[in-house]
């Protein structure tokens, strides 16, 4: 068991970013690595990294990133975010990251719970049979903050 | 640090890690375990193995890499070694502890 004072992690989803999803992804799987709990909520554009049709095809922002090694008016050419995808995971892969599927897999594997908001599906009208076969529910908000139920739980929004 | 099993000195990292899998025996690993509170089994054996042939081969371990491993999966590797189970299972084996984040 970790020594450290946090037992378990609430991560809240709310960005279909590439980036945005492995840094909950990572975060998540760090913490079962550590025996430390960890949950995900999926919400707004972050349900994309749960929805079939969706995950495996996210993409890094190259407009309105800028950290992005390119000049802005360069990142809305048509192709240019794909590209620039295409490259982060290729290089994400090296590092043997796994893609978001194979990750969804091990998350559910180590016991972490993937939860999506059930505001941010019905607004995007997705049904159950749209998301992923792990997903371990549809939660209110508040449903969310009863699994913050031991000491030295946190919640982190990304 | 160190640690004393059946008459002999093994050397420690101040994580508590084996500075020398020359160092490791069956005994070393079931003292370790025993701290880890970690009863071994022949599935235990068949891990900690096939994490010191990934050491010796200079393969860096991630969870990515148990999942491909044809020896445990996911599920089984989080029972077997509960609570931090790449931390626990290298230390077990003998090898140093894991620098990925994945």
């Amino acid at each position: 068991m970790s020594k450290s004072v946090v037992k378990k992690m609430l991560f809240i989803l709310s960005k279909a970013h590439i980036d945005s999803v492995y840094a909950a992804m990572v975060m998540a799987n760090g913490a079962r690595m550590e025996g430390i709990e960890a949950e995900i909520f999926f919400t707004f554009f972050g349900l994309d990294a749960i929805t079939k049709k969706k995950l495996k095809n996210l993409k890094v922002a190259t407009v309105g990133n800028p950290a992005m090694p390119m000049p802005t008016m360069l990142g809305g050419l048509p192709g240019m975010e794909a590209f620039a995808s295409m490259m982060m995971k290729k290089e994400m892969e090296k590092l043997d990251m796994p893609p978001v599927d194979e990750f969804i897999e091990i998350l559910s594997a180590s016991g972490c719970k993937l939860w999506a908001c059930k505001l941010a599906v019905d607004m995007f009208k997705l049904e159950e049979k749209d998301l992923i076969d792990e997903l371990d529910g549809v939660l209110t908000i508040g449903d969310f903050y009863e699994r913050a139920d031991i000491e030295g739980t946190q919640i982190i929004f990304i | 640090m160190e640690l004393n099993v059946a008459g002999k000195t093994i050397n420690l990292t101040d994580d508590g890690y084996l500075t020398n899998l020359s160092q490791w025996d069956k005994e070393v690993a079931l003292a370790i375990a025993k701290e880890e509170e970690v009863e071994l089994t022949d599935a235990h054996f068949k891990v900690i193995e096939w994490v010191q042939t990934q050491f010796k081969n200079g393969v860096s371990l991630s969870v990515r890499g148990v999942k491909s491993s044809g020896v445990v999966d996911i599920k089984e590797f989080y029972a077997l070694f509960p609570g931090g189970p790449l931390k626990k299972a290298t230390r077990i084996a003998g090898i140093p502890k894991p620098q990925s984040c994945i």
